[in-house]
């Protein structure tokens, strides 16, 4: 059972926490020029940060006890295809979730 | 800068942002279905998901808090999932840094992944926009997103363990994640970047507080930015 102070502590916390995390440039840099270098790295913010999360969501799903997952692989091979070549992110993620359940059911 | 074109990039950040009410939904039904498995009532679950607004923050959080982690360790470990919102938040400053501080204000606590990914590809496809559009068009990417984080949250919550585990509701964030990531893969370095991380990601999976996201994303930005810079060089 979790201790209700503990909890309350972290919701409140953990809020304070994130708001600063997402406030901190936006917040305080403002539109003051940052530095070329840094500007470069930046733009590859959202490519770098988003797949370093999807690669192990992918291949050891916490939902699965970390064992590969056939219907999961599938599904993330084939939003990532019609991303590519459809640019659509709707339809990606359509396509995706109907591969997962149609695995799913046919390998049940 | 007519008011006008501020209240269409407004409606474009809506159309543009609607369609992750497909991922939202299943993802915090999820967080309101363990919260209230772990114990935790019905207004405290709603509680977190308005207080923190971050759903693998909440994940890790919730997890360990289940694990009986010291709370200092519970808090470093979701800060740590967190951090990639000051990168977003860098990222996004040269666009939105100038707008009013209470509309960044806002706009901080509304900065999560998706909006965060469709406002930034939006700048860098059309510069010629206002910074009062581009904060109204990030607006509008939100709208549809936040209040259905919380509305499912407490759905979840209510329904419980009448979700049957088969709906595979997890795996909604890597879906969405790669349909966003896939169409902004433009160039050379924006591909270089994404399989750098992935690759290192791999590597650092048993890195505590999931502190190998962070460095495999960074690593994949650093090889990204040196892709940038020789193309630039060879030019």
């Amino acid at each position: 059972m979790i201790d209700r102070t503990e909890l309350w502590i972290v919701i409140i916390c953990l809020g304070i926490g994130s708001f600063a995390l997402r406030f901190a440039f936006t917040g305080l840099v403002g539109d003051r020029e940052l530095p070329d270098w840094l500007m470069r790295h930046l733009r590859y913010t959202a490519v770098g940060i988003l797949p370093a999360i999807i690669a192990p969501a992918v291949l050891w799903p916490a939902a699965t006890g970390g064992n590969y997952d056939l219907p999961r692989i599938c599904a993330a091979i084939v939003t990532l295809a019609l991303g590519l070549i459809w640019k659509n992110v709707v339809g990606a993620i359509l396509g995706g979730i109907a591969t997962l359940y149609t695995l799913q059911y046919l390998l049940s | 800068m007519t008011s006008t074109s501020v209240k269409s990039a407004y409606k474009q950040g809506f159309r543009d942002g609607a369609p992750f009410i497909l991922v939202i939904v299943p993802f915090s039904m999820l967080f309101g279905v363990l919260a209230t498995e772990a114990g935790l009532s019905i207004f405290e679950t709603l509680s977190f998901s308005v207080v923190v607004i971050a759903g693998a923050a909440q994940f890790t959080a919730l997890q360990l808090m289940g694990e009986d982690a010291p709370t200092l360790v519970v808090l470093a470990s979701a800060l740590a999932v967190n951090l990639r919102m000051a990168m977003y938040s860098a990222s996004l400053s040269p666009h939105i840094g100038g707008a009013p501080l209470w509309q960044r204000a806002i706009a901080a606590y509304c900065t999560v992944d998706q909006s965060y990914a469709v406002s930034i590809t939006k700048y860098e496809l059309t510069p010629e926009m206002s910074p009062r559009e581009k904060i109204f068009y990030f607006f509008g990417t939100v709208t549809p997103v936040i209040p259905m984080w919380w509305i499912f949250t407490l759905v979840g919550a209510l329904i419980g363990e009448t979700i049957p585990a088969s709906l595979a509701l997890d795996f909604a964030v890597p879906i969405t994640f790669l349909a966003i990531v896939a169409p902004a893969l433009r160039t050379r370095a924006h591909v270089g970047a994404a399989i750098t991380a992935a690759i290192l990601s791999l590597m650092f999976f048993t890195i505590p507080y999931n502190l190998g996201i962070l460095l495999a994303g960074i690593g994949g930005m650093m090889v990204g930015a040196q892709i940038e810079a020789r193309r630039e060089a060879s030019q």
